[in-house]
């Protein structure tokens, strides 16, 4: 088979252009923040189209929807335990009197406040619907401070991109600007009008409610603000696919 | 996804042949056209693109079933409240839920581009008015009875080359009714889609209720492949998979003589 020279330049000059063309959509896309840190290996492709194309295409601002009092679900289920570390059970044995939240990171002023603190900020309520990534669903009522309060008060570099939340397991995890600053994004101390619950991950547990159960980590321990997910953990932005599970659960 | 009538094989052209020369007075004899075009490359290459995200789908959608193998109805359900019915499966936490869920959406991907694809061609090129929308005449209850009698005795329609009443209204009905309803019905399972478009879940009332019918759609679209596999063994397995590789066919036309 023989192919013309007009052809083969052709077929280079197309090769070229589309090599070039993805080099260019790539470096715009990681620029405008439409690449998951996940975006490596074999699910890479997926995990960027999904997440790249809901933050273009839709509002950052949207709100998950809310719910009456009436359709707060009788059962509210719980998955996994509490951490089995010292730390955290000589805290829980404190009732957490003497446990505090570190905010740190590219932050103006880094701080740590105690639960007192934090439940003395502006306190809001959201009855919302949270879906375990496994498939049961419950509907309830959370109660806490919106994280955007807390990130305006330590005041965030412009430089920042994640949120990163550490726990007092392993299962950190981290959001992006417009979830971490999304209204319904909470540091929730209150479950139905009552304590959060320590299986529920007292003292704090962070509410996403755009995002699958998973996002919202529980036994909040220290938040960092940063630029740059690749030097924690494995670089994946969150402990999650590290076990096979995507970063971005909006799905 | 494009077969013509499953009842036309290599296998049956002897017989039909031998059958037409023992009424030869009839003025109409069959002919056989060999490497008659059928499926365009564009037919051809989603249709296979197509046949490995679903495949995808299905084996990543059991894999997410076994994390939580109950159905409900409504907004809400878990372990300790009512089901709508449970599978009788294993249920494994922290198992193949993960890889299961990346290979679901990225596989979706797949199939929903190349599916789109294909439906703008089919619009586009009118194969879909040609082919696939039934003629006036054919949805009379007596075309209709022809056709399923016709199914039922595995007999072969008289025309060769175009599909008949019953393949043209299942194969609508998967591409513009089933297909469009299992992307909905998985959109609203999500909490970032839904905080766009509520209406996507409030619809059915409800996500696990979205849930519910995804799985029922997700059968019944397992349940049409198993037919449009066994109609291709049918008409001709090598003869259909040459059709959709090459798009090249063997045609029988009726002739006058």
């Amino acid at each position: 088979m023989s192919v013309s020279r007009r052809t083969l330049i052709t077929r280079g000059l197309a090769a070229a252009a589309g090599v070039s063309g993805l080099a260019v959509a790539s470096r715009l896309a990681s620029r405008y923040g439409l690449i998951p840190p996940d975006s490596g290996g074999i699910w890479g492709i997926g995990e960027t189209l999904t997440y790249a194309t809901q933050r273009l295409l839709m509002s950052h601002h949207s709100l998950a929807r809310e719910f009456s009092r009436s359709e707060i679900s009788k059962v509210v289920p719980v998955s996994g335990e509490p951490p089995k570390t010292e730390p955290f059970e000589r805290l829980l044995a404190g009732s957490f009197a003497d446990w505090r939240l570190t905010v740190d990171g590219m932050v103006a002023h880094p701080s740590s406040f105690s639960l007192e603190e934090i439940k003395r900020f502006p306190s809001r309520s959201q009855i919302t619907h949270q879906a375990c990534e496994e498939g049961w669903s419950f509907i309830a009522e959370w109660t806490g401070v919106p994280l955007s309060y807390v990130l305006n008060l330590v005041g965030i570099s412009p430089q920042a991109k994640f949120v990163v939340f550490f726990p007092f397991d392993e299962s950190w995890d981290s959001l992006d600007l417009p979830d971490a600053f999304h209204p319904q994004t909470f540091l929730t101390y209150g479950l139905n009008g009552k304590d959060l619950p320590t299986r529920h991950g007292a003292p704090i547990r962070l509410r996403v409610a755009r995002q699958l159960g998973y996002k919202s980590v529980k036994y909040l321990s220290r938040i960092t603000v940063t630029d740059t997910l690749k030097n924690i953990g494995k670089g994946l932005g969150s402990a999650s696919p590290e076990g096979g599970y995507s970063w971005f659960a909006g799905i | 996804m494009d077969i013509l009538h499953p009842f036309s094989s290599y296998a049956n052209l002897s017989a039909q042949m031998a059958e037409s020369a023992c009424i030869a007075n009839l003025a109409v004899r069959t002919s056989v056209v060999l490497d008659s075009p059928r499926h365009s490359a564009l037919v051809r290459i989603t249709h296979w693109i197509f046949t490995l995200s679903f495949f995808g789908l299905v084996v990543s959608g059991f894999a997410i079933i076994l994390a939580h193998p109950h159905f409900y109805w409504g907004e809400t359900g878990s372990i300790g409240t009512p089901s709508l019915f449970d599978l009788p499966l294993p249920t494994m936490l922290n198992g193949p839920s993960g890889w299961g869920r990346s290979l679901h959406f990225q596989s979706a991907w797949f199939a929903v581009v190349t599916g789109l694809l294909y439906a703008i061609s089919g619009i586009l090129t009118q194969h879909f008015r040609n082919q696939l929308l039934p003629a006036r005449a054919d949805l009379s209850w007596r075309s209709m009875r022809t056709s399923i009698l016709e199914h039922l005795r595995f007999r072969r329609p008289v025309e060769e080359d175009s599909y008949d009443v019953l393949q043209r209204l299942s194969y609508l009905a998967v591409i513009s009714l089933f297909f469009p309803l299992i992307i909905i019905t998985g959109l609203a399972m999500s909490p970032a889609i839904t905080s766009v478009v509520p209406q996507l879940v409030t619809v059915f009332g409800g996500q696990q209720t979205a849930r519910t019918l995804h799985f029922f759609l997700a059968n019944f679209l397992v349940l049409f492949l198993l037919v449009h596999v066994a109609m291709v063994t049918l008409a001709g397995f090598k003869d259909r998979m040459r059709a959709m590789v090459t798009g090249r066919t063997a045609v029988r036309r009726k002739e006058q003589s």
